[in-house]
């Protein structure tokens, strides 16, 4: 085997510019395809961490059916207090879980005084909501970097169009499940813009104001947001709660919870969908790039060498060990462009980490890019690259391995 | 026991629509040993017939016995390694394997299609590149030699497997006399060591001059056998 791999070596050196040539052009696609795998990689796991740090949690818990009726906030969908503090002890009992911070939402009515608009309020207790979405207080634009009770978290564009400060009071009224309005007053603690820029009607109070407002006679809520402590087991760990709460609260084919990782919560998810469809697609290109170089040089040394192969086969070589040679031939492309790819793509990666290049996502200034590739991406692409070589060389070698050695030896 | 038996052999060629006959009943029979020449114009058939002893083609009919074996019925596979074992070719343009240097080729066959150890790879070889005298170019490729040089290597990898027979397609034609004279002492000299069988088909008179046995063609037919005056 190794006589035909050096054999095989010396042929792809016999035509060095063709062999360079080619070698070169999978490496471009190896340096393409780790490169953009590096970056949209990065993007989107910083776009991912900037929606559930800074928002929604990793995973959120809700009432079967509020999900469905969430732009309303439907205060008739909550969990009440009991389910709510066994959701609560659960959670605690799970060791991949971080932190989770139960939510109290509804929609009020916000006055300054002199003039009055809807806004949607987020009742939480503000030291377990902190480590839930770590990322909330780098909302927050101008005023203390959390509340107490009596204070609210105004959104910026609300602030900027009611001319509201930070210290002014404001009023809060809202309607609960039964019908009954109440309101109570609030110090601006804080101005926040939304996770994407100064958008969003989203305000944060305490969880007992929240309560106090809405007069419920025992604490309900309206989500429970988790916080895992290894996001890449995002799913195993979703799975995990699901089988809990379901040992819990399922009564046969009733299920009085619906549980949802960050994927069927954010339209971004579709985005990061997109970025992996985009990468497929790349990939895609790659493999369509090294099958048609190696076919092309592979038929060529197959059209060229076909005296050779007619001594070969004259002299008794097995059609086997033919066909072998010519697809080491292709391996040998396939493994010189992928290792010389691998090295540039890496070295890419490595000035473009040093670059320091950073980019703004809403709130987020100056975020680092750091493009990284996973280890498993790098494997992948570098046996897709190998595959497809010795797949591409597999058809000229056939060809050669069939050659009747009289008419090969007649070939001029 | 004959080494090689031809019992009326045909072969015919298809160009387009016509056929194209190229030996027409051909009968003769080879010794171990022999040291034998087909001569006669070109379009006679001798190409052919070394092409058939040599298990690259098959005939039209009639039957090409070489070995005991009738190598007309082998398959691809079989053929191959009927060749491996038991026949050597020497070429009119060499046809050595260019990556490959003089050690290398010679080592081929032993390699690639016998899978001999190495140590015995090493004496086979070494003992060829002396005795054609070409020991002291072994690590040379084949575009670092000359004509003569190349046959030599040629030679020595045609008798590294120690085949029954050696055939050899105009073997001189690119050489010039003088290099020619010495490639055929040589293959005699082997023959003579090794107790080979040479089968040619040449057109060049000297060679002829070497052979003992002299098979001459036209047209497709056996016009003569003679002794040569080797």
């Amino acid at each position: 085997m190794m006589n035909l791999f050096k054999i095989a070596l010396r042929n792809l050196l016999r035509y060095k510019r063709r062999t360079l040539l080619t070698a070169s052009l999978i490496t471009v696609g190896v340096v393409f395809v780790l490169v953009f795998v590096a970056v949209s990689g990065s993007f989107k796991a910083m776009m991912i961490g900037q929606i559930t740090d800074a928002m929604l949690g990793h995973i959120q818990i809700h009432k079967q059916g509020y999900v469905a009726s969430i732009d309303n906030l439907p205060l008739n969908l909550n969990l009440n207090a009991k389910t709510a503090a066994r959701i609560d002890e659960i959670l605690g009992s799970q060791k991949n879980i971080e932190a989770s911070s139960p939510r109290l939402k509804f929609g009020g009515l916000f006055s300054n005084f002199v003039e009055s608009t809807n806004i949607r309020l987020n009742g939480i207790y503000p030291d377990r909501e902190f480590k839930t979405v770590p990322l909330l207080t780098s909302r927050i634009s101008e005023g203390r970097k959390t509340i107490a009770k009596g204070e609210i978290l105004i959104p910026a564009l609300l602030a900027k169009g009611m001319k509201v400060k930070v210290g002014d009071s404001v009023v809060i009224v809202a309607t609960n499940k039964d019908g009954s309005v109440n309101g109570k007053q609030f110090v601006v603690a804080g101005i926040m813009e939304g996770v994407t820029g100064p958008g969003g009607r989203d305000g944060y109070v305490h969880i007992e104001d929240a309560a106090e407002v809405l007069r419920m006679p025992e604490l309900e809520i309206s989500e429970v947001a988790v916080r895992l402590k290894d996001f890449d087991r995002l799913q195993p760990a979703f799975q995990d709660i699901r089988k809990q709460l379901e040992t819990e609260f399922r009564k046969g084919d009733k299920f009085p919870l619906e549980i949802h990782t960050w994927e069927g919560l954010s339209p971004f998810f579709n985005i990061a969908r997109m970025l992996d469809i985009m990468t497929f697609f790349i990939k895609l290109m790659l493999v369509a790039l090294v099958l048609i170089s190696v076919l092309n040089v592979m038929m060529m040394a197959v059209y060229e060498r076909i005296r050779e192969i007619g001594t070969m086969a004259a002299i008794g070589t097995p059609p086997g060990k033919i066909l072998l040679l010519f697809m080491m031939e292709g391996l040998s492309l396939g493994v010189l462009g992928t290792i010389i790819g691998g090295g540039v793509g890496l070295l890419l990666l490595f000035i473009l980490n040093v670059a320091h290049i950073t980019f703004n996502f809403g709130q987020q200034q100056g975020l680092l890019l750091q493009a990284y590739v996973n280890p498993m991406d790098f494997v992948t692409i570098a046996v897709i690259v190998i595959l497809v070589s010795v797949v591409a060389s597999l058809q000229p070698a056939f060809k050669a391995s069939r050659m009747e050695p009289i008419v090969a030896l007649r070939h001029v | 026991m004959s080494l090689v038996v031809a019992e009326d052999i045909t072969k015919d060629y298809r160009v387009g629509e016509m056929i194209v006959p190229a030996l027409r009943g051909i009968s003769f029979e080879i010794e171990p040993a022999s040291f034998v020449s087909f001569v006669g114009p070109s379009g006679s058939g001798k190409t052919t017939l070394l092409n058939l002893i040599g298990c690259l083609d098959a005939p039209t009919s009639g039957r090409m016995t070489v070995a005991g074996a009738d190598v007309g019925a082998l398959d691809r596979k079989e053929g191959a390694a009927f060749r491996g074992a038991n026949i050597g070719f020497i070429f009119q343009d060499f046809n050595l394997l260019p990556v490959l240097t003089a050690y290398e080729n010679i080592e081929y066959p032993l390699l690639m299609v016998q899978n001999i150890p190495v140590e015995e790879r090493r004496r086979r070889v070494t003992a060829l590149l002396e005795a054609v005298g070409m020991a002291d170019q072994a690590g040379k490729r084949p575009d670092q030699l000359s004509g003569g040089q190349k046959q030599r290597v040629a030679i020595a990898r045609a008798l590294v497997t120690s085949p029954k027979v050696v055939l050899a397609d105009e073997p001189t034609a690119n050489l010039d006399s003088k290099t020619a004279h010495t490639v055929v002492e040589l293959m005699k000299k082997m023959r003579d060591e090794l107790q080979t069988t040479f089968i040619f088909s040449t057109h060049d008179q000297k060679l002829v001059d070497e052979v003992e046995i002299l098979f001459r063609l036209e047209d497709g037919l056996l016009a003569s056998r003679g002794n040569g005056e080797g």
